[in-house]
């Protein structure tokens, strides 16, 4: 299953630990990965379902592409980023 | 008198309190991160604070023991929208994105409604709590009308709600602030609404379109408890002023040195008696002449006196926003907060 990983600047509103999640797509993994930390949900993803304006994600190093409708494939040995997009300075 | 003031900044949540030595910090909370806005709920002593996390959003706290401790409530969340919505007359061709940007306004409900809240939101969404903040719903009608459709942001890139007032003789009544979209209010709790901001001008418009009451930029309102009949408009372009609960606006003119600005109050019980922080003028923010002073009038607007005393008067570049000045329920302790901080 794909290795989910979060940003240690999030750990300090919400506990987000690192976790094996199902999913074959950017959206499937994290809906399998919220389903179980409900309130990380809303620090990732806007009220449309869409990845956060400064927000990132990157599968194995390389940074998606569909923000809106996280359609990015994810095979099983996938290691996810969520990390804070460089903005502000 | 209050001798405790609450003062969100973009550095976190700061307690003030008067001691036997003056004004001093007791608390800060949220150390670091950008408050935006934070409400006090004389009904309960509750304490409401919004964040805006560049990153994470937009969040909202509250605490039950003056800010010693803080839990995470919900945040207001627009509603997905429908896959086949089509605006039918957005302005500048540009949607509203039905996301939330920002919180502008939070404000009890009526007294006789113990839990109720309403917040305002950039990008132009009403919502409304009926728990105390512990789930919000969007207000359809308002964000369903198609004037909503039309406002546009003012100084932000998205309109929004920035001002709330409940009538406190009918929390059935509620007057909004729009920039830009004027002033709005409802008499039957949100199901009906109507823009009522006739009257106001506003000279950043073509001149055949300067009376139009859904394109006005309001800055702020402020509505008298004692008489709430009485509103009080620091605007775009002028100060404007209703006695007849909003229905119409009078402009106060030859203010001096300016009627630009963002921030009013009005005092609790004397609807004449009002202050203001003027700036120089809307493309150049800073205080009018490099002084910082609070303009007060007495008599309904009719005239005006600067208030000065200990206040920076020689290369003072402070500007105050909408939600910087306040004055507390005796109507004798007057505050407010200046960008430099």
């Amino acid at each position: 299953m794909p290795t989910v990983r979060f940003t240690q600047n999030i750990q300090r509103h919400i506990g987000c630990p690192t976790r094996e999640v199902a999913g074959g797509t950017i959206r499937d993994v994290l809906d399998n990965y919220f389903d179980v930390h409900e309130k990380a949900r809303g620090y990732v993803m806007d009220d449309q379902g869409r990845l956060r304006q400064h927000m990132a994600i990157f599968v194995n190093g390389a940074q998606i592409s569909d923000r809106d409708t996280l359609s990015d494939p994810v095979s099983p040995d996938a290691i996810v980023d969520l990390v804070q997009a460089l903005s502000g300075g | 008198m209050s001798t405790r003031f609450h003062v969100a900044t973009r550095k976190g949540l700061f307690t003030l309190e008067r001691g036997g030595t003056g004004w001093s910090i007791t608390r800060a909370s949220f150390l670091g991160d950008n408050c935006t806005l934070v409400m006090h709920d004389p009904r309960y002593g509750e304490l409401i604070a919004a964040l805006n996390h560049r990153h994470f959003g937009v969040k909202m706290h509250r605490s039950r023991d003056g800010g010693a401790t803080w839990n995470e409530i919900a945040t207001p969340k627009y509603p997905e929208k429908p896959a086949d919505y089509v605006p039918k007359n957005p302005v500048e061709g540009k949607p509203a994105d039905w996301s939330l940007k920002l919180v502008w306004s939070l404000t009890p409900g009526g007294a006789e409604e113990p839990r109720v809240l309403w917040c305002g939101t950039l990008p132009g969404g009403l919502f409304k709590s009926e728990d105390g903040g512990e789930s919000w719903s969007l207000n359809r009608r308002l964000w369903d009308d198609p004037l909503r459709e039309q406002w546009f942001g003012g100084g932000a890139d998205h309109p929004g709600i920035h001002s709330i007032c409940v009538d406190p003789r009918n929390p059935n009544h509620v007057t909004l602030g729009v920039s830009c979209g004027g002033v709005w209010s409802t008499r039957d709790g949100g199901l009906t609404w109507r823009v009522t901001g006739h009257g106001m001008r506003a000279e950043y418009m073509p001149p055949e379109r300067q009376f139009e009451p859904n394109v006005q930029d309001l800055h702020i309102v402020a509505q008298c408890r004692a008489n709430p009949d009485v509103l009080w408009v620091q605007h775009h372009n002028g100060i404007f002023r209703s006695t007849d609960a909003a229905q119409s606006w009078t402009e106060i003119k030859d203010v001096k040195p300016s009627a630009f600005g963002f921030a009013v109050a009005v005092h609790p019980q004397d609807p004449d008696l009002a202050w203001f922080v003027p700036a120089v003028k809307d493309e150049k923010r800073y205080a009018a002449d490099g002084r910082v002073i609070v303009n007060r009038t007495r008599d309904g607007g009719r005239t005006f006196d600067s208030l000065t005393a200990g206040l920076p008067q020689a290369h003072a570049y402070d500007l105050v926003f909408r939600h910087a000045l306040d004055i507390d329920e005796s109507g004798d302790r007057l505050a407010f907060g200046s960008t430099t901080g």
